[in-house]
């Protein structure tokens, strides 16, 4: 808002006559009154941009996956066929494959990273508590292209030449876990790359399990010790109770990643469109499938079913990690109720 | 009567014993942790000082069997890299400043944290499918500008992150004494909060460019890649990741160690990035 003009005349004038003679007049610092509104709302604007792109992806991702969106509607989902010469697509397999990848890793992952955690609130001694914790969160840091690399150069072989024969031979009889264990020892396949997630994911659910676990007040633990808890015991029945809806969250958090996870992937669950039984079998998982044809697809109606592809991964990530983020804010806010 | 946690009572000692087994597993766990961690970096060392080589530096791509190094895609994703950061950071400030300055009120703040929380994790590969088709497929060709534009997706919920946390970190009587003297807000935030929060928001800058520098899958299907020398940010581009991954997959001797002298440069510049974030964070 402009002051009234007389006013500006007046103290103009009025600086004027008090300063002649002295040339080395101070300027006053500019107010600049626009500055303000404009300020504030450019950084709404960029906002309200960061705001939108969730929404755009969505919308993007739709609006080029009409063609297969109107031609196999939810039959999509359930068919396993994908043969690009007869333009016949179905998303069965690399769905099957995203989730059952995805579940090795959290077999694997949850118990490990929760035993990581435990180890760095309760057991560690604190000069190692930095150090320890660092080389966990490096795991995080390692670029996804180099654990399939490595995976695919130097775990791969040494998996089907130690380990898979051993799997065969001992889970292959058996009658209900037998089928996952049948087949050729490949190195690559379904299980080798849920190992990899599984190493992937657990910085991630070991950095929210730690940040939860500290949490806890002291007084809750200090009790139960007081009362004669072993340690375990106090994790167990104090720790974990107050915490669980992090944990979960936490948990939640790996899942997403694990799910949206190319690279690591594409190298070592071998990209191959049948649908079997076996997890020493090669399969195919959402991400890899786009790593390997996307480039390569040819007509409109296979770009379009990839495009759909990478639109079931987008929606199932945004709600796994949307639910995940939800049981943090509210672990949050019980937190604030109690202090 | 024994006491409860004397050791004569069996039911205690069974508890010990538990409680014994159960921590001595948890060490295991870190160790298997420590495991990998070890495995890949000593795998990755052993192989990529082998490739290391000055050539690596000065000569492009190979065709499949002949020498070569990997200059163009060094270059490359130099270039990307840099843009994507370019464009990026200041988006990721700026919305970050409205997060932790302005927002305190109203719906929009709280919204954008939670979406950009979503998309902080979201698969890289969908947000190269999106400026693939938002863009790429526009212009009808692969492109540097879109490697930079799919990267700066990437580095925006980075940086709103960090920019927000630390902001939030700045104590409220600094703020206030800065509108107290009169400063305008946009001064104070100018001035005085980013001052306060300069560290931090640079460490978050910098694990942006760490996260960006191994990204693979959005580069894929905008930037392409490039056998030849090329600086044309609108022409496709060659970009180490790019280039480790089909060299990786190729069946040829020479490409594979060349892929493996990229993974070393890719893995020793983002874990010194991400050691030079920490060192910074925490003075």
């Amino acid at each position: 808002m402009m002051p009234p003009m007389d006013a500006v005349m007046t103290e103009a004038g009025f600086q004027e006559r008090s300063q002649t003679g002295n040339n080395k007049q101070p300027t006053p610092p500019a107010r600049l009154p626009w500055m303000d509104a404009f300020f504030k709302n450019l950084t709404r604007f960029f906002a309200f941009i960061v705001f939108s792109i969730l929404a755009a992806i969505l919308i993007s991702l739709i609006y080029h996956s009409q063609l297969t969106l109107s031609k196999f509607g939810f039959g999509f989902l359930f068919v396993d066929e994908w043969d690009p010469v007869k333009e016949e697509f179905g998303a069965l397999v690399p769905i099957y494959g995203t989730l059952v990848s995805s579940a090795i890793a959290m077999i694997i992952g949850i118990p490990v990273s929760f035993g990581i955690a435990l180890f760095l609130t309760e057991l560690s001694p604190n000069w190692l508590k930095r150090p320890l914790g660092t080389a966990i969160e490096m795991l995080a840091a390692i670029p996804s292209i180099i654990y399939g690399m490595w995976g695919l150069f130097v775990f791969a072989p040494l998996f089907s030449q130690y380990v898979q024969p051993l799997l065969i031979k001992t889970f292959g009889p058996l009658p209900i876990f037998g089928p996952l264990f049948k087949g050729p020892a490949m190195g690559i396949g379904m299980l080798t790359a849920g190992i990899i997630l599984a190493v992937m994911v657990i910085p991630f659910i070991t950095a929210v399990m730690r940040d939860v676990f500290e949490l806890v007040p002291a007084m809750f633990k200090e009790s139960a010790y007081g009362l004669g808890a072993t340690t375990w015991e106090v994790v167990w029945s104090v720790v974990l109770p107050y915490t669980k809806i992090g944990v979960v969250g936490g948990i939640m958090l790996g899942l997403g990643r694990a799910l949206g996870e190319t690279m690591a992937v594409t190298f070592v669950i071998g990209n191959s469109h049948r649908l079997s039984a076996s997890l020493l079998a090669p399969g195919n998982s959402i991400a890899s499938s786009l790593a390997n044809e996307f480039t390569e697809a040819v007509g409109e109606l296979h770009s379009s079913a990839l495009i759909e592809l990478g639109l079931i991964l987008f929606l199932i990530t945004t709600i796994v990690l949307a639910l995940s983020k939800l049981l943090l804010l509210r672990l949050a806010m019980n937190e604030g109720k109690q202090s | 009567m024994a006491s409860a946690i004397s050791p004569d009572n069996p039911i205690y000692r069974r508890r010990r014993v538990v409680n014994a087994i159960l921590l001595f597993v948890s060490g295991l766990t870190l160790l298997f942790g420590l495991f990998w961690l070890t495995w890949i970096l000593v795998t990755l060392f052993y192989e990529g000082f082998n490739a290391l080589a000055p050539s690596l530096f000065t000569q492009n791509t190979p065709p499949p069997g002949s020498n070569g190094g990997l200059l163009n895609a060094i270059a490359g994703s130099l270039m990307m890299a840099v843009t994507g950061t370019l464009i990026g950071t200041p988006v990721g400030i700026l919305a970050g400043t409205y997060l932790a300055e302005y927002g305190r009120r109203g719906w929009l703040a709280p919204a954008t944290r939670f979406i950009n929380d979503i998309l902080l994790s979201a698969p890289s590969i969908v947000i190269g499918l999106f400026v693939y088709s938002v863009y790429v497929s526009q212009v009808n060709h692969f492109s540097g500008w879109g490697g930079a534009l799919a990267l700066s997706l990437i580095v925006i919920p980075v940086v709103v992150r960090t920019t927000d946390d630390m902001l939030k970190l700045v104590p409220d009587s600094l703020r206030e004494a800065a509108v107290a003297l009169g400063a305008p807000s946009w001064k104070m935030v100018v001035f005085i909060s980013y001052r306060a929060a300069k560290a931090g928001i640079i460490t978050g800058i910098l694990l942006a460019v760490a996260r960006i520098s191994g990204e693979t899958a959005p580069l894929l299907f905008t930037a392409l890649n490039n056998q030849f020398w090329s600086l044309n940010m609108n022409a496709p581009m060659a970009n180490l990741p790019v280039v480790i991954f089909q060299f990786a997959m190729s069946p040829y001797e020479d490409w594979h160690r060349l892929a493996w002298g990229g993974a070393i440069l890719i893995t020793l510049s983002v874990l010194a990035l991400n050691i030079i974030a920490r060192a910074l964070f925490r003075r």
